[in-house]
């Protein structure tokens, strides 16, 4: 194979990533945010898979399966048990509406490949363009945490975030400590978080919706 | 060795403290595990290891180390009985209590791995690390508001953390042609020295990620939107290792990055970013004081406050503004905790953290009472305490720079002023109010700490000075 395809095949996985994230903003069923979810996990870990091949870099390998199992089956199943067991809303309440938020987005990725592209002049063509479209995802998932009432879809908004920063990880040639980041990401974020915090927030309301918890305001 | 031995016996702590159920027991072991990692940080001014390429302890960093494990040490002692209280009011219960526990532990392992890491990777998860803890240890009475206050934390904190990670990966970047690949392109000390080979304009926005992620978990306004819940809806103890501590911890980030930037002669000059961001905190902070309701909440403010203070302190840059912000930290980090250590129990015996329900303290619990008074007055910058004159050395520097921007800084410092005292009257004298529960207390940690902010004051010994100094000349 040529340097070309080498730079196509990351270009495609970098881009289809950030295609999925458009998807993610205009779910608003709570299971086919996750299928999506699904899919952008698969993505990465394609993506991942594909630069320790590239970068001949073992460890990454071991990224992708983190990505492979640990995100794109592990999390989106536990998600999904939790909202059948916790009876949650099945729909995902917006605060912008999709055609705002993805308008939002044009112009984040605008942002981003202009900055990051003017920024890294000095870097290689795939490093710079894999930043910019990393770069991207990171803010998507920023629009989607912001732009959600719901704690799953936001846990999913940062989840998709945390995607998007792997692979600006995976895409920086040499970058130690990728799979102890991923590491780190994955199970402080998703045990913690999603299991005691959700299932505290089940036990005193109805609805996991930060809504409820909105109305209570605390004290200025 | 000693170095190791500030890491372990938090990692230990953590272990033992999730598995013991005894109150008794887990709280005197982990007061006992915060001594030993204190005494360890004592043991590393005498003799300390060169930076490797994960571990440094340098002229700036023990400072911190020293500061960080003290605080840690006295919190545990006044929480020991704080929490002995809440277990017998049925606030927490045993399994919370654990896990309480276990978390204040791994709360200290992240500050002091992430004080002592000299790898920016490594530096980042243990922020991460120290900043999961506490969003854990701010929803653990399970109100309403604690858990809301925690997922704001949580969501804020996210986000503060993606961004500095992003900005952690463009360091990494923009060093690689001139180190070359691999974990020693990671290392700060090895940043420092090929500074000036750096990419400059991925280091510029490298910087500004860093900024915005870091200055999140420092509470810079505008970023500061979960500080005051998560201050008011936790326990004290956490309020108090959060402000005195925590945000520290995050500015000490910023720092080291800042510290790359300025050793780099074509980069951004870091300094005016931090002086509008800390200016913007203490103008806005300093009137958010007057409206504030819930005394927990105007102490978080004042710690916004006092964050943009060392910030623009810092911003300012030269050796005595350094050190105005090193001395500024240090006192900064014991009168607040040490005032929040006098507002938990006060809490606790009066059972409401409103101010408005508060009164007459001075009179009806003499100690806390006196001892709210002086913290307060400490905190708002009277002499002869140890805030003072770290104030009026960062205002008289900044009049030598900028004398506007300083004017506006003064501003700032007696509007806070006025809205601390405004609310120290209202608590501290007059009728007192309400009913009062007797509840365990140790008053030590508290005086201990004013103890020290008024000798910093009046006199600072000749070496501490240089030591400082030398600290100050590091940063540049």
């Amino acid at each position: 194979m040529n340097h070309n395809l080498y730079f196509d095949i990351t270009h495609m996985l970098a881009g289809s990533m950030l295609l999925v994230s458009f998807v993610l903003l205009y779910q608003d069923r709570m299971f086919s945010l996750l299928n999506v979810y699904t899919v952008h996990a698969l993505v990465l870990a394609a993506a991942a898979a594909w630069q320790g091949f590239v970068q001949q870099a073992p460890h990454l390998y071991a990224t992708a399966v983190i990505a492979l199992v640990f995100k794109a089956i592990a999390i989106p199943l536990t998600l999904r048990w939790l909202i059948v067991k916790l009876a949650i809303h099945r729909e995902i309440e917006k605060v912008v509406g999709s055609g705002i938020s993805v308008i939002a987005g044009f112009f984040l990725t605008a942002l981003s490949i202009t900055v990051m592209m003017k920024a890294s002049g000095g870097t290689d063509p795939m490093t710079r363009e894999d930043l910019s479209f990393a770069l991207a995802v990171v803010l998507i998932g920023l629009l989607m945490m912001a732009g959600r009432r719901n704690a799953i879809s936001q846990v999913v908004g940062f989840m998709s975030m945390e995607n998007g920063l792997i692979l600006a990880a995976v895409g920086a040639k040499g970058m130690p400590l990728v799979v102890e980041i991923s590491v780190a990401f994955s199970v402080l974020v998703a045990l913690i978080v999603i299991g005691i915090f959700l299932f505290r927030i089940r036990e005193r309301f109805d609805v996991v919706d930060i809504r409820g918890l909105e109305k209570s305001g605390g004290e200025r | 060795m000693y170095l190791k031995a500030i890491l372990l016996f938090p990692l230990i702590g953590i272990l033992l403290l999730s598995l013991i159920r005894s109150y008794r027991i887990s709280s005197f072991l982990n007061t006992l595990f915060s001594f030993l990692s204190f005494a360890s940080s004592l043991l590393l001014l005498v003799k300390r290891e060169s930076a490797g390429l994960f571990f440094v302890v340098d002229e700036l960093n023990i400072v911190f180390i020293l500061l960080t494990n003290f605080v840690g040490f006295t919190t545990a002692l006044f929480s020991q009985h704080y929490i002995a209280h809440e277990i017998k009011t049925g606030h927490i219960s045993a399994v919370s209590l654990r896990f309480y526990h276990g978390m204040y532990q791994s709360l200290l392992f992240g500050m002091n791995l992430a004080l002592c890491s000299n790898n920016i990777g490594l530096m980042w998860v243990a922020i991460e690390i120290a900043t999961l803890s506490t969003v854990l240890m701010v929803g653990i009475y399970r109100t309403a508001e604690a858990l809301e206050a925690s997922w704001k934390y949580f969501i804020l904190g996210g986000v503060g953390i993606a961004l500095a990670l992003f900005g952690t990966f463009l360091f990494y970047i923009s060093a690689r042609p001139a180190i070359g690949e691999g974990l020693s392109a990671m290392a700060w000390t090895n940043l420092l020295s090929h500074a000036s080979n750096l990419d400059t304009s991925l280091l510029n926005i490298a910087f500004v990620f860093i900024l915005l992620g870091y200055g999140t978990k420092a509470g810079l306004f505008p970023l500061h939107a979960w500080l005051p819940d998560a201050h008011a809806e936790g326990p004290t103890p956490i309020s108090a290792v959060l402000s005195g501590l925590l945000l520290n911890v995050a500015l000490y980030a910023i720092l080291r990055f800042k510290m790359l930037l300025a050793a780099n002669p074509h980069a951004l000059q870091a300094g005016p970013l931090l002086m509008s961001m800390g200016l913007a905190s203490v103008l806005f902070a300093a009137l958010m004081l007057y409206k504030r309701r819930d005394i927990k909440r105007l102490f978080a403010y004042s710690s916004i406050e006092h964050m943009g203070i060392i910030a623009f302190a810092f911003g300012i840059g030269g050796a005595l503004a350094n050190f105005a912000g090193l001395l500024h930290m240090s006192m900064h980090s014991l009168t607040k905790s040490a005032i929040f250590f006098a507002i938990g129990y006060i809490s606790q015996i009066k059972r409401t953290q409103k101010i408005a329900d508060l009164s007459g303290l001075t009179a009806s619990h003499p100690v806390l009472g006196w001892g709210l008074v002086f913290g307060v007055l400490a905190i708002a910058g009277l002499p002869p305490m140890g805030v003072f004159m770290s104030e009026f050395l960062v205002l008289s520097s900044a009049f030598a720079k900028a004398p506007l921007l300083a004017a506006l800084l003064a501003c700032g410092l007696i509007i806070a002023f006025g809205a601390l005292l405004l609310k120290l009257v209202q608590v501290a004298f007059g009728e007192p109010k309400g009913t009062s529960t007797v509840v365990p207390s140790l008053y030590l940690p508290m005086l201990s700490h004013f103890l020290l902010i008024l000798i910093a004051g009046i006199y600072i010994p000749p070496h501490v000075v240089e030591w400082f100094k030398h600290t100050s000349l590091l940063l540049k």
